[in-house]
């Protein structure tokens, strides 16, 4: 679980997150959707403690996270795996070694042990074949997949994946999708999406949290999200003239 | 106000740097690969421009001391002094900080942009100290190798050019590199570097650990970089002079 209470976030004096309270279930994908600059991707980077909160509390289970010194976040950031927008991979490694690292730099496994946990990873991920290639070789897609067997090598608790889908071919998104919502139940994690792709609040989205100008515009299921009568949440869904269409013939039936 | 900000986060970096590595065996690795890429790659370049100053020294000093009240051996012991003292440790430093200074905060800085220290972050290592400290110790280790073949080699380019254009001879030149010599010049030369390298290596990684934006930023970055540590090499160079030599 983890929960995040009343957090604010100002960037040179200029609010970007506005008292915002959340509570995240464990073994659920949660979602956070919103516009470009509504301060998800700050709010997310905010939860994983790569920005301070200029205030607020930021609980992973018991622990209050954002008051951790140094050391113990440090400890504490080993059960943390994130997916970063760009895949994030290391140039200047092959993509066995991206996922390597993290076994090389927290475990003292043998070098075949290492091995063996990175490739069952890889496969899990469906990657096979692409062990000694760099991340410039690969596609996008499979960089993707890569830096999601790199967050889940040292079976983390807490998974968080900022645009996961962006830049990706609508069937790449979902493939995508599908493997965050099923390693998620598969590690029994809390993950957290970041996403502006309403295909995959359909697909994955157990609990989803709008946020609009720094704000928690509303929280639901993806069930409850057509329902509801919040209108910065219809304009958003309902942003394509398709999806508008849609919403028309619904509402004549 | 802006310079001492950046001097305080400059040794705020520093302090994460020093801080004690998650594992030693992985910092071994690294600093290996370090001295490869920033040291022996720059073997060639260092080799070039040392054969070029011997050579040019040589010719200016003949070219200067053409008076026959001058002995010959001058030309030699110029040439010597003159790298010894000064071009071996400092124009070395400085192409270095053209070399290895750009290839430092640009390869610092892509990784910042693209999320790569982050996600190093994330996963709970500290990336200060795991992409600065090999870099450090590898410079500081190899520089003062650079700096002796730059000596060596810069003497034999002096060789080549006064032999070949006939302002002196082999037996002057070699008399005139051994005449008065002191060994603690080479001493002041070897410490200087290994200062400078510092410089460079600490000040690059600081321009490239703090870019932020995109590739326009990094290249701001990369050039902030050498000539930021281009100045303070001038600058340590004065003080290390007056406190070693004076």
């Amino acid at each position: 679980m983890i929960e995040v209470q009343n957090i604010s976030k100002s960037f040179n004096n200029v609010q970007v997150l506005k008292d915002i309270n959340v509570h995240f279930e464990k073994g659920k994908t949660n979602l956070i959707i919103g516009q470009s600059g509504s301060g998800k991707t700050v709010l997310l980077k905010s939860i994983v403690g790569l920005h301070d909160v200029d205030v607020g509390k930021i609980f992973f289970d018991e622990v209050i996270f954002n008051e951790l010194n140094f050391k113990d976040k440090k400890d504490m950031r080993k059960q943390i795996g994130m997916l970063f927008q760009g895949g994030a991979l290391f140039d200047s490694a092959t993509v066995e070694d991206n996922v390597i690292y993290p076994l090389d730099m927290f475990t003292e496994m043998t070098k075949a042990e290492k091995r063996d946990r990175a490739n069952e990873c890889l496969k899990r991920v469906n990657i096979i074949n692409a062990n000694t290639l760099y991340p410039a070789e690969i596609s996008g897609g499979m960089q993707k997949r890569v830096a999601i067997a790199r967050a889940i090598a040292l079976n983390p608790k807490y998974l968080f994946c900022d645009e996961p889908n962006s830049g990706l071919d609508p069937q790449t998104a979902i493939l995508i999708d599908d493997l965050i919502k099923e390693l998620t139940i598969e590690y029994n994690m809390t993950t957290i999406v970041n996403t502006h792709d309403m295909n995959s609040v359909m697909e994955i989205g157990d609990k989803v949290v709008f946020i609009y100008k720094g704000e928690k515009w509303w929280e639901g299921t993806k069930h409850e999200i057509f329902e509801t009568e919040n209108n910065e949440l219809n304009n958003f869904i309902f942003a394509s003239k398709l999806s508008q269409e849609i919403r028309k013939l619904k509402n004549k039936t | 106000m802006g310079l001492f900000y950046h001097i305080g986060k400059y040794f705020l970096l520093l302090f994460r740097v020093f801080a004690k590595p998650e594992k030693l065996k992985i910092y071994y690795r690294e600093t290996i690969k370090e001295i490869d890429k920033l040291g022996i790659n720059s073997i060639g370049i260092v080799a070039i421009i040392s054969i070029f100053m011997g050579a040019v020294i040589t010719i200016q000093t003949a070219y200067n001391t053409e008076n026959p009240i001058y002995p010959k051996y001058l030309i030699g012991l110029t040439a010597r002094d003159t790298l010894l003292l000064e071009f071996s440790s400092t124009i070395v430093a400085l192409i270095l900080a053209g070399k290895i200074g750009s290839n430092i905060a640009s390869e610092i800085g892509t990784m910042r942009v693209t999320e790569q220290i982050d996600a190093l972050e994330i996963m709970g290592v500290n990336s200060a100290s795991y992409l600065i400290l090999p870099k450090i110790i590898a410079s500081v280790i190899f520089t003062p190798f650079l700096c002796l073949m730059s000596m060596l080699i810069g003497i034999f380019g002096g060789w080549i050019a006064g032999v070949s254009t006939g302002v002196m001879t082999t037996q002057d030149y070699v008399y005139g590199i051994q005449y008065a010599f002191i060994p603690y010049y080479i001493v002041y030369a070897l410490i200087k570097i290994a200062i400078f390298a510092f410089l460079i290596t600490t000040i690059s990684a600081y321009h490239g650990y703090y870019s932020y934006g995109g590739s326009l930023e990094v290249g701001k970055s990369s050039t902030k970089a050498v000539v930021h540590s281009s100045i303070f090499i001038l600058l340590f160079n004065v003080i290390l002079t007056q406190l070693l030599l004076s």
